[in-house]
């Protein structure tokens, strides 16, 4: 496909996903807390790569967002995963 | 597909499905004794291919304890004990899905005996990689703890790639699945990326078919994003059925009627 063609494709699509980030921080902001969540915190962090303007977003992306610890850990404490790594990692 | 109901069976039908493998993995819940697994183990080895021969597909599964109930490592051997019971049912490809969930060294531990297990019975292993932030690591550590056993990487897949994966899982000889969700792990539209920038050589997709969101079409719809892009024929086929026939059929039992 050429990038053109790409574009025709594929641009309402991620514009609307845009959107929808906007509207979930707004979502955020107007909540009464101020605290602040590592999972947004590396969120923005992706979405300063995007503006890499390198080819490789997508891993670097998911680089971001990884363990990059080597060990096993001595106890699984929890099942599920939280998108980001969170600060006592 | 324990989890799903039948009409899912009979959609993947009709979009052209003709064979399934079902992993073994965790239910949502912790099973209470292995005795629970027992009976999971015969819905997966009798029920389900009954279930999914009504509408002409193939069943298949593998056996393991997950890793998500590895953490109790002696409840987990003794889930590990009863699966010789089962292995020589004839939809049997191995053992899997086993790996990692959030790298502790019980779940190492677990994974490094099952390993052991199909070494010693000379089957198929099928890899499950952790979700989201715990994923790159722990992939790195399943390959490791496979590299230490005699196991050849072209009878293992690891499941569960993503682009920080892939090249990795390639290079260091194994086969490499991609899961497709519609949310988590890989959508179809990044497995077309993907592909196209990783080949095809040892490289499949598969539909999850969980408990959680997630769509059994999700096969036919990257085959239908890769055709919207100009992909051959051959090129779909190829990881969609070609490339799942060869490595599933160094099990002597897979077969698509």
């Amino acid at each position: 496909m050429t990038k053109e063609e790409i574009v025709d494709r594929y641009f309402l699509e991620h514009r609307a996903k845009v959107l929808d980030i906007a509207a979930f921080l707004d979502r955020i902001d107007r909540a009464e807390e101020n605290a602040s969540d590592f999972r947004i915190e590396a969120l923005l962090s992706c979405i300063k790569e995007l503006h890499s303007g390198k080819e490789g977003r997508t891993q670097r992306i998911l680089d971001l967002l990884s363990d990059q610890t080597k060990e096993p850990i001595d106890h699984a404490g929890m099942k599920g995963a939280s998108g980001a790594v969170p600060p006592t990692s | 597909m324990v989890s799903r109901t039948t009409d899912d069976y009979q959609r993947m039908a009709q979009a052209g499905c003709v064979a399934i493998t079902e992993p073994a993995f965790w239910a949502g819940f912790d099973r209470s004794s292995a005795q629970g697994f027992s009976d999971y183990f015969r819905q997966l080895t009798d029920t389900e291919p009954k279930r999914a021969a009504t509408y002409g597909i193939s069943h298949h599964c593998w056996l393991c304890i997950n890793s998500k109930e590895s953490e109790d490592v002696g409840f987990a051997r003794e889930v590990i004990s009863i699966i010789p019971d089962f292995i020589d049912c004839d939809n049997v490809l191995g053992i899997g899905e086993i790996g990692l969930n959030k790298n502790s060294k019980n779940e190492l531990i677990i994974l490094e005996e099952q390993l052991a297990l199909a070494q010693r019975m000379n089957q198929l292993v099928l890899v499950h990689t952790p979700h989201l932030e715990d994923k790159l690591k722990g992939t790195n550590l399943i390959m490791d703890a496979i590299d230490n056993t005699s196991l050849d990487p072209s009878r293992v897949l690891i499941d569960h790639v993503e682009e920080h994966t892939v090249r990795a899982v390639l290079d260091r000889g194994f086969w490499a699945g991609m899961t497709l969700y519609p949310d988590s792990k890989c959508t179809p539209q990044r497995a077309a990326d993907i592909i196209e920038m990783h080949g095809t050589d040892r490289l499949w997709i598969n539909s999850a078919g969980d408990w959680g969101p997630s769509d059994p079409l999700a096969v036919p719809k990257c085959r239908v994003e890769l055709a919207s892009r100009g992909h051959s024929q051959a090129l779909i086929n190829t990881i969609s059925y070609d490339n799942p026939l060869s490595f599933l059929s160094q099990s002597g039992k897979f077969s698509v009627k």
